[in-house]
């Protein structure tokens, strides 16, 4: 018997048990519906994530004050003040892998236009920082080396700001208040939309950080320090080199824990990606199960199918089939409600997925490849739980099957 | 296998030496066939009676090849099929045996045209050729306008009649009846023997029958008694 005469009596058998055949169809539509929805929804998430991060600026060596190692015993970062302009200076300097350096400071207040004000975060920063953040300027141009060295009054706003102090107003060259300081707008920055840690990046103010610092915070240390090294290659090399700079100019001895902390954007990608890779596999497994479940309702179904089809095999037997040809019908029975099951659970999966991407607000791409591997997946769990049942149909002795009652 | 050969062209369809069948019930032996030696030529009608248990379906089996002799040599056609695989002979059962059972043996659910071309579907044979040669046989059968029925839907004659077509469908060498009317009441119990019958005159089908009803038996030809597993008497039935 060739293949479409064995897929022909197999749909057909399927068919005749209509009610049963959906039901257990249903489990492999559940489990792979489940599969499909739960990784596409880890992907998402693991996208989003991503793109946030490298949101960032590639090859960025964020250096904090405080040690990871102080941890919440002492407070954490930023609580001790032990960088300073000189270390980025010295950065800059002596590090030949770093390509930008921008010493930075934070606060945050409110800022006046007229008759608007607006409460956003302000960011004392170098001229290279839209290098650093791969963050382009839309309207005017960004303040230079002069500015900082300087300290003049002079501030790039966000989007956000933009929006909330000018509305449609053309923005550059206007003087706005932050804490009654004039600060002339010299720049528009892109829109960037939210960063790896929540906040909206198009929200805030950069200014020079020597202004920040001398005119409005009165404090001679920095925040943080954003280093580009100069290719992805060398941001590790960047990193050690600047740990030890470091080190030897903040006086630490060995064996004493570092007074302050690199953090490496690729590093924080990977580790993200890491974890958010292996929430999806663990989803995905959890949700296999469910699939297992579905495949050994399959050979559940089958064996009674085969034991209730006794006679039929009898009679298919003694008019000439072979056991390649009963075991073939059976198992053709089995993939085909396992991989009907998968198609139907691939659009349902997707659907939810869709849907419960657009609940949380995160954009949900049905890929192909976790489809195709679904796919395959519901053929294999036909193949695995089918084989027995087919065998075992295929092993009947005629005679006795001809007798079955 | 030469003077088989020979045999064959001779026209001995079915030749049997030395038969036994033996069972094992909890390793105890049961004889059914104690020994059976038979020739049977093409184009016979012949009947096997005896009392139950004597090993009727048991031969008939064998000679189906749904079961393989535990000592012996079956001939069909010349062919020794008593040590073929069990492949071989699904072969050997779809080419050249057709069955007739008491009780029908047709698939439910299975119109009565599906239900005859079911032999050629493990044959390969192709759509066209299976419709147009199952049809030729259900209106040889007298069904005309009974293809889309089901078993169910037709009465014990008819579903013999459709089982006739399906055995009769790959053209066999041999037809294998095993108390085809023992399901069947009196009447259509002759109606199904004048069937085969005729097929025995008009077609020279050859068609080996078991039962235990003298009237049936008186049907055939030649009628042979079994006893315990052995032939106690190989007749020519002088009433025809
Ligand atoms: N599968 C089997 N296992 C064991 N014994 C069997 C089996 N089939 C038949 N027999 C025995 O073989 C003998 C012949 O049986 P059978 O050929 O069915 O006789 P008949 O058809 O003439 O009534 C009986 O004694 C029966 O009990
Ligand atoms: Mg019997």
């Amino acid at each position: 018997m060739n293949l479409p005469e064995a897929m022909k009596v197999s749909t057909r058998a399927l068919y005749k048990n209509k009610m049963r055949s959906v039901l257990t169809g249903l489990g492999v539509i559940i489990g792979i519906a489940a599969v499909v929805a739960l990784v596409s929804i880890g992907q998402g998430v693991s996208r989003k994530i991503e793109s946030q991060i490298s949101a960032l600026g590639s090859n960025l060596l964020m250096i904090l004050p405080g040690s990871t190692s102080m941890g919440g015993v002492h407070g954490g970062f930023g609580s001790v003040n032990t960088l300073m302009p000189s270390d980025a200076a010295a950065i800059a300097n002596q590090i030949p892998d770093a390509l930008y350096v921008s010493p930075g400071v934070r606060w945050v207040g409110q800022t006046v236009y007229q008759n608007q004000n607006w409460a956003t975060s302000i960011m004392g920063v170098g001229s290279s920082f839209p290098m650093i953040r791969d963050w382009p300027i839309t309207e005017g141009n960004f303040f230079d080396k002069e500015d900082v060295d300087a300290a003049a009054n002079v501030c790039a706003i966000g989007q956000v700001v933009k929006e909330q102090l000018f509305g449609g107003i053309d923005p550059i060259g206007k003087i706005i208040k932050i804490k009654n300081l004039p600060f002339r707008v010299v720049a528009v920055m892109a829109a960037k939309g939210t960063a790896g840690f929540g906040q909206d990046q198009d929200d805030m103010i950069l200014a020079p950080y020597t202004t920040i610092q001398k005119k409005l915070l009165g404090i001679d240390y920095l925040s943080f320090i954003f280093v580009k090294a100069i290719s992805s290659s060398s941001v590790n090399a960047a990193q050690q080199e600047i740990e030890s700079l470091l080190r030897q100019r903040h006086n630490i001895k060995t064996g004493s824990d570092n007074d302050f902390t690199i953090r490496n954007v690729t590093d924080m990608l990977a580790a993200v990606m890491n974890i958010t890779g292996l929430l999806t596999i663990f989803l995905g497994s959890i949700a296999s199960i469910s699939l297992i479940v579905g495949g050994i309702g399959i050979m559940n179904i089958m064996l009674v199918s085969v034991t209730e089809r006794t006679r039929e095999i009898g009679i298919r037997m003694a008019v000439g089939a072979k056991r390649r040809d009963i075991l073939l019908q059976f198992l053709l029975e089995a993939v085909t409600l396992s991989t009907i099951g998968g198609i139907i659970g691939i659009i349902l999966g997707s659907i939810l997925s869709i849907t419960a991407g657009s609940f949380i607000k995160i954009p949900i791409s049905i890929n192909v490849f976790p489809v195709l591997i679904a796919f395959f997946f519901s053929f294999a769990v036909g193949v695995f739980f089918g084989l027995y049942p087919a065998t075992k149909a295929s092993k009947l002795n005629p005679i006795e099957a001809l007798r079955y009652e | 296998m030469s003077q088989d050969t020979r045999q064959d062209n001779n026209g001995i369809v079915v030749k049997v030496v030395g038969l036994k069948k033996t069972y094992f019930l909890d390793h105890v032996a049961v004889p059914a066939i104690k020994e059976v030696n038979l020739e049977i030529p093409k184009g016979s009608f012949v009947s096997i009676t005896g009392a139950s248990g004597s090993g009727k379906t048991t031969f008939m089996n064998i000679l189906g090849c749904l079961d393989k002799p535990t000592e012996g040599e079956y001939f069909l056609q010349g062919t020794d099929v008593s040590s073929f695989t069990p492949d071989r002979l699904a072969e050997i059962r779809n080419e050249r045996i057709g069955f007739i059972f008491q009780n029908f043996n047709l698939l439910a659910r299975t119109s009565a045209m599906e239900n005859i071309e079911l032999p050629l579907v493990y044959s390969g044979t192709s759509r066209h050729e299976r419709v147009k040669k199952a049809l030729e046989l259900l209106e040889m059968m007298g069904l005309k306008g009974f293809e889309k029925h089901f078993p169910q839907q037709l009465s014990g004659g008819q579903q013999q009649r459709v089982a006739i077509a399906r055995a009769l469908v790959n053209s066999p060498s041999i037809i294998l009846a095993d108390e085809p009317t023992g399901n069947l009441d009196t009447k259509t119990s002759y109606e199904i023997m004048h069937v085969l019958k005729k097929l025995n005159e008009e077609m020279g089908v050859t068609i080996i029958l078991v039962t235990h009803e003298h009237d049936i038996a008186a049907y055939a030809q030649r009628i042979i008694t079994f006893r315990d597993g052995l032939i106690v008497s190989d007749t020519v039935n002088h009433e025809k």
